[in-house]
Formats: C-alpha cells, structure tokens, sequence
C-alpha cells in the first residue's frame, strides 16, 4: 500500500508499486482531469503537482509519491489557480481542451513562482506542453491575463 | 467490409428535400438521437424538433449533427438555436446526436450519411439549427398562448423568460404542451439585421464548453466511465499488412489483472482491469507475423520513384486548357521545380480509442463518431446484430484533424470485437501513442512537378503541374471517380482550379499504389498543392522581376474574392513597407473547403532555420457565426501546419514507421508559435468552411519569407531535413 496526500487529503492505494501515477489516478482513483497523451513525459499531458512542483505522472512511478503531497487539475485552488482559469475561460483559450489540464497545471505553477513572467519565461515553463490544435497564442496571452489580474 | 456497410446503408439514403424538420417520427427521433443513459435525459424532458429538447428545469439541449473535435462547433450550433430561441445562455448544453440520419444527415455531402469532415460544419447546419430554434420558439409561443388564452403574437421570448403582458413562465412549464403541437413546417427566420448573437464577439457568448475544459471536468472517451470497464491495449502489426500467424500468450494470462488476450482482425488485444496491467501483459506477449503481403519499402525508395514519375507524362489528367506544350517552346523563361511532401500522422493529443459494451443484444459503442451511421453499421456487423441494436455515443475528441473520419472504423472494430469475445463486457480499446503514430491513416507522401513558361513581360505563358501519388478515396464510397480512370479529386484539389488565369494549364495526376493506409489530414489535398502552386508562384514572381503581390493581383481579373482577400491582407500587413533589420515578409493565398485564405509570414533565420514571428491572415469565410472561434481556428491551423512544415514527418524503414511518439515525430511548440492576426472579409454569403482553411498558406507564406531571408527555395519537406541545409 502506498500512502501519499492527494489534493489536500490523505490517500492510501494499493497497486503494483511501478503503476504510474498517471493510471493510479485514472484507474483506481476515478481522477480522470489528467490526461493520458504520449506515456513517455514528452507531451505535459499527464501534469499534475507533486510538492508544490510540475511533474509527468506518467513517468512516475506511484511509490515515488509515498509521503508526497499531489495535486491534480480536481484540486487546485488558490489566487492563482483562479485567476488561470478565469483567464482561461475569458479568452476561451481551449480548442479540443484535452491538453489543457496540463497547461493549466503548469501555468499556474510558473506564476506560483512569477508574478511577472516574460514571454521567454513562459516558453521556458510551458515548452514541454504540446497542443496540437496550437492554442498557444491563446495559452500565452492567459498567462498574461492572469498575472496582470494577480498584481 | 466497408463495401457491405455501404449497401446496408443505401436504404437510409434521403432525399435532401425528405430533410425536414417535421416529422411523425420526431419523438422516435428524439430518443435514437440521445443518450439514453446520458444524466440529462429527464423523463420529464420534452422534444421540440429531434434537435431540441427542454426540460422541466428550463435546460435546453442541443442534439449537435456534428462530432466536436476542438473546431467549435457545438458553440456554433447553439448560437445558431439561439439566435431564433432565445434562451438564457446558461441554460443551454449541446450533446452529440446519432442515429437519425434524416435529421443529423450532413447535407453539404448530399444528407445521404451522418458526419464531420471537410469543414462542412456549418455549412451543413447553418439553416436547420436556426430553423429548428425557431420552430421550438413558436412552439413554446403556441403553447403559452393556449395556457393564457392570449394570441401568440402578442407573446415574446427573452433571455429565456416567455412574456405577455404581466404573465410570464420559463421554458420548462410550456415545454410538454408545446411537444404535443405539430412543428411548424414553415418558420420565418430573424432577418441578419435583428441578429445578437450570430456575428457577434466573445463578450457576447463565451465559448459554450470552456469552463469544462478549464477546470479538466470535460469528459473525452478516455474518461467514460462504466461499471466493469475494462482496458484493452493492442498489439498492431509491425509492418502494413502483416498479419498474425501465432501468438504466445501464456505468460501475460497468469500476469496480475489481466482478463484475456484476444485475436482480432487486425492484431491482438491484452485485457486487463487498469491499463498500467493491461501495458504490462502486453510486453510479455509474442507474436509471429505473416509478412508475405506486407509493405517493405522505404519512404526513400518511394519517394525516389514518385520523382522519376512526375518528370513524365501523368496517367490522368485534371485540367487541360489551351496547349501547355506548345507555349512552353515560345517561351522566353521556362521555370521547372520539383517539391516532395511526407507522410504526415495526425497525432492528435487524446490517442485513439472507443469504449463498447454488449448487454442482452444491444451493442453501445462510445467514440469520437466522425461518421457515426457507417460505425454503426459496422458495430453491427462485427457484433452480429442489425444497426438498430446498436447506439452512438459520439463524444467530444482530444483532437482529430482527420483521423476519426476513417471509414473502416478500425478502433470501432477493434473494442466492439473484444467485447464481443469476453461475453459482452464494458471494454476500453485505447491505443498507446505508438499504436496512433504507427497506426497509418496518413496524409499521403507526395511528388510535385511543375513547369511554367514567362513571356518577356514576365506574364505567364504556360502552367503544368504534374501530382504523384496515393489516393486517399479510392475504393472508399466517397470516391469521386465515377469513372474509374484513377482520378482523385483530393489529390489534386488546390492545384486544378486556380485564381490565377493562366492562357495555357495542365495537372496531371499519377496516382500510385502502396499498402500504406492514407486518409485525409486537416485541410486534405491543399496541405501540398497550396505549396507547391504557392511557393512556385513566387519563383516565377522572381524570374519576372515583380512583386509577389502585384504578380498575383495581376492575374486575379476573374477572381474577385480572391483578389479582395489578398488585397487585405497586404493592407494589414503593410506590405511593401521595411520591416526590422533581419526580418522578411512572405505571401500565400489558397482557396479550400469554399473559403478563400491569404497569408503574410515575418521571419529571420534562427540557426539557418526559419523564425516566424508574425502571420498576418485574411479569411473570407462567408457570414462569420462566430468571429472568436473563426480566429481561434485560424490561429491553431496556422500552428498546426506550421509545425508541420517546419519539422513533421513519417518515414518508413523497410517498411516499419521509424516514429514512434513525440520525440521522432515532432509537432509545433509554444515557443515556435508566431504572433497571429486574423482578419475576417465581412459577408452576407452563406457560410463556408474554417477548421481547414487556415492551414494551407501557413507552408508556402513561410517558405517565400524563408527565401527572401536565405536565398534557398525549400522544396523538400519538412523544412529540417538535411538536404534544405
């Protein structure tokens, strides 16, 4: 069994211990926001937060979250967790919207960490997420509108 | 099979003048059309036309004719109800509607079958959906106006409240008596000038789905959830037509979770109760391939046979006017390049994938159903029982741009027959990124030859264009060669009707047989002949010593919509103005799906490779619905066909696919993403398609600024192959 914090709560799982997090949220948890997309931690698809940080749930395995804290796009919350969605919706940045539990996840920990990020410190952070229906000047633009509403 | 399903699909073919939005059969209608199971299907729920239903609460719900991909569709349609309805916005949701071909037909392909494809979304629905709000508006009206014993037209509807004088009532009280009124045969439409939705930005109407997907509560078919449901991860051949001669799979059977493994047609399926065990069982299962029918040949090898066909004479030939030849000898320039285009996956981000389950002779099959009535005849036939016992769930996809329009429903068979063979149980087929990117279904590799004569003006005298290879429609029911010659219409569409009026022109096409699965991928045909023509063009723009602009306008006397595109986009642009040191402009205009688009490209060479900073875009896309979403999905097919250019590819290796996932097969990045400005052609024309058209300049814009910048012509997709060096 492996026993981590899930959005807030304490959470006890008993899988094989190399199940990914990405299926342990998905098959045994029913937490189905974070997305399966590439299974090789080359697409962002599958972002979650583990301590606080952006990582590929699906290339962790589920007993390097013993005694972590994640998060998953179900339970965020928080000024700039609002403030990224609310861009979100206000630009009606999502096309397909698949990826975009990914992106949000990572913009909202780059503005976490930013107030003020620059266009180059958005490609930075953000870089790893693929959209392949392009919504990146959308993306872009979100994270702008949100910082400007957090300042 | 597909042949089959075709002809037990033929009964069900309608007149386009059967499509009406009256019918005996609406309440019948209303439920195929449904889900039965879906959490809004309240008994006390009241159909107003198969497209409408309102419920007790005042919901109103949409049943959309068209499987929602990311293009907006959804949103579009219920602005269009709405325009004649009049809801309150937030009482308004848009499920995906099957198995009513009368009234979901998509009538911009004749009504005959059910589907999305070719950016015929609105087209298909501009008049129905406004016809049906309006319908389901004098319905409620009649039905307020027998409650209160007032005359209807003294009745009005606003933001979802019914109003005469001091009565007033939501929808859902007038909902039952109003189901039981005839729909109206014949219903005045709001003129363009009373429009407040139609036309109108977002502050009007905020994207109806983007809350839901800003807060990863939108389901896609990955997250359908059943009790029971199983995963199914598959094993494809590793070459095109292989097939399965054995396989071992007693080790993954005693492996933890697994349920069975499974032959079907096309490889094998590992079961299991999660996916990560389903992975896991997979590994540990070997099979040995029949490879006697397989297609071994490298892209190298094909594509070195496609060039040596192209610099002959075509098997068919496209569009002949005047005489090619003969004008070519007279000529005072002759210009000849040859272009070479890639297999191309879609790779969109949600992997392939369908949900099917089989309960007491009734087949259900979730998916993103681009062509909903074919997969269910299909579901049919795979489960054994007749279409009627089959019902589409047509989700929303994480992405598509083609690739769920395939016409054999291949991820469809795949989890209907494995369901079939565990007794009918709830079961996921979802394909890895490797299974999706190795899949097939490509865009098909191509050649272009081109020739082209000037005159010592620099006019040009003569245009010969020569496409090699495979046909996307051949052998499918959509195939346009009713004469069998070999012709494909999307092979050569954006080269054999152009703007430009050129005294002597031909298009020839070869089309060539390899056992690689094709399919159409977003904006078909244009995705190389918008290249080739444009990037050529401006080759000759430079041989005649004129301004790629003015050498275009100048032969655009009879193509005024296009003239009036490129005309704006240059104005935009400020074309002919000097831009920052290192940056330079390009340009490129295609025509598709009836829309006429123009772009202007800025880039500088970043490591010898094009930067692209800004795309200017004009679009004449006919009356614009939706002004938002028209931008939106020019911006992304901008980015989608950018990325493409620039750096996508499939090859094959003796065969194999060598990509497997993101990091062979490489895709747009944020970082990569230009500065995109979209300007809309105000129109009163009906409308014309938008999620394709903004991909085909994007290539050929870039590639002229790229040559301004370098003085290298890129004519071998992508642009990072070595030979572009």
């Amino acid at each position: 069994m492996i026993r981590f914090t899930l959005n807030g709560r304490p959470q006890d799982v008993t899988v094989e211990a190399d199940t990914p997090l990405l299926w342990t949220l998905r098959d045994s948890l029913g937490l189905t926001g974070t997305k399966f997309g590439c299974g090789q931690a080359l697409c962002g698809a599958c972002t979650v937060w583990i301590d606080g940080q952006p990582a590929r749930s699906c290339q962790t395995p589920i007993s390097d979250v013993a005694g972590k804290m994640v998060t998953t796009i179900e339970g965020i919350s928080g000024r700039e967790a609002d403030a990224v969605q609310k861009a979100w919706v206000v630009l009606d940045v999502p096309q397909c919207g698949y990826c975009q539990s990914g992106q949000i996840m990572a913009a909202i920990a780059l503005l976490q960490a930013n107030k003020k990020p620059s266009d180059a410190d958005i490609d930075a952070a953000l870089s790893g997420n693929i959209c392949r229906c392009a919504t990146y000047q959308r993306i872009r633009a979100g994270v702008h509108h949100a910082a400007q509403s957090l300042a | 099979m597909l042949e089959q399903v075709m002809s037990s699909l033929a009964p069900l073919r309608p007149s386009r003048r059967g499509l009406i939005l009256g019918s005996a059969a609406v309440g019948g209608a209303w439920l195929i059309g449904f889900h039965p199971g879906s959490a809004r299907a309240q008994k006390a729920a009241a159909a107003l036309t198969p497209y409408i239903r309102i419920g007790a609460d005042n919901s109103v719900t949409i049943a959309s004719a068209h499987m929602d991909m990311g293009q907006g569709i959804y949103h579009g349609l219920a602005t269009l109800v709405n325009e004649e309805l009049r809801a309150d916005w937030a009482q308004i949701t848009v499920e995906g509607g099957a198995g009513n071909v009368k009234a979901f037909g998509n009538l911009a392909w004749g009504g005959a079958i059910q589907g999305t494809g070719g950016s015929t979304g609105m087209s298909s629905s501009f008049d129905r959906y406004r016809k049906a709000g309006a319908a389901a508006r004098t319905m409620l009206i009649a039905a307020a106006a027998e409650t209160w014993g007032v005359t209807a037209a003294d009745i009005r509807i606003e933001n979802g409240i019914i109003r005469h004088g001091d009565k007033q009532s939501g929808f859902g009280p007038m909902a039952a008596r109003a189901a039981l009124l005839p729909v109206p045969t014949k219903v005045a439409l709001r003129e363009a000038k009373d429009w407040i939705y139609i036309g109108k930005e977002r502050a009007v109407l905020g994207k109806i789905d983007s809350p839901a997907k800003s807060t990863g509560k939108q389901d896609f078919t990955i997250d359908v959830k059943l009790t029971g449901l199983l995963s199914a991860v598959m094993i494809h051949p590793p070459l095109f037509g292989a097939t399965v001669a054995s396989f071992d799979a007693a080790k993954a059977r005693t492996m933890p979770g697994v349920i069975d493994v499974v032959q079907v047609p096309r490889g094998i399926a590992v079961v299991a109760d999660s996916m990560w065990r389903a992975l896991q069982a997979r590994a540990a299962v070997t099979v040995t391939w029949d490879e006697s029918k397989a297609e071994k040949r490298s892209t190298k090898a094909l594509i070195a046979t496609y060039k040596t066909i192209s610099k002959g004479p075509g098997r068919v030939r496209a569009t002949n006017i005047g005489n090619v030849d003969a004008a070519l000898a007279t000529s005072a320039k002759v210009l000849e390049a040859t272009f070479e285009f890639p297999y191309l996956a879609h790779a969109a981000l949600e992997p392939l994938n369908a949900v099917a389950r089989i309960t007491d002779g009734r087949v259900e099959v979730w998916g993103g159903h681009q062509m909903p009535d074919i997969y269910q005849a299909i579901a049919a036939q795979v489960a054994g029982v007749t279409p009627d016992r089959v019902t589409m769930h047509v989700m929303k996809t994480g992405g598509g741009f083609g690739r769920r329009a395939v016409l054999d429903g291949d991820v469809i068979q795949e989890a209907v027959a494995v369901s079939k063979a565990l007794g009918g149980r709830p079961v996921r087929v979802q394909w890895d990124r490797e299974n999706d990117m190795r899949g097939g279904r490509y865009r098909p590799a191509y050649v272009h030859h081109l020739k082209a004569g000037l005159d010592a003006n620099g006019n040009v005298t003569a245009w010969h264009n020569h496409i090699v290879g495979q046909s996307i429609m051949a052998g499918t029911p959509f195939s346009s060669d009713v004469s069998g010659n070999g012709m494909d219409a999307t092979s050569v569409e954006g080269s054999d009707k152009l703007p430009y009026a050129f005294p002597n022109m031909s298009v020839d096409l070869t089309t060539t047989q390899v056992g690689v699965p094709v399919l159409w991928w977003r904006a078909v045909g244009s995705t190389h002949t918008a290249y080739a023509v444009e990037a050529f063009i401006d080759e000759l723009a430079e041989a005649a010593g004129k301004d790629p602009v003015q050498f275009r306008l100048a032969m655009m006397k009879d193509s005024p919509r296009h003239e009036r595109v490129l005309r704006l986009v240059a104005e935009k642009a400020g074309w002919g103005q000097p831009l920052p040191a290192g940056r330079f402009r390009g340009v490129a205009l295609a025509e598709s799906f009836k829309s006429v688009v123009a772009q202007i490209a800025e880039v500088s060479l970043l490591n010898g490779q094009p930067k692209v900073h800004r795309v200017i875009c004009a679009v004449d896309c006919g009356i614009a619905v939706n002004p938002d979403n028209i931008r939106a999905q020019i911006e992304g097919g901008i980015g989608f066909g950018l990325g493409a250019v620039l750096k996508s590819q499939i090859t094959l290796d003796g065969g194999k696919v060598v990509e497997g996932n993101f990091d062979g097969y490489e895709v747009l990045r944020l970082e990569e993403m230009p500065q995109v400005e979209v300007h809309i052609v105000p129109s009163t024309a009906s409308p014309t398609g938008v999620g394709e058209p903004g991909v085909p300049p994007i290539g050929p814009a870039v590639a002229n600024a790229f040559y301004q910048a370098s003085k290298r012509r890129v004519r071998i997709l992508p642009f990072n192959r070595p030979e572009n060096a």
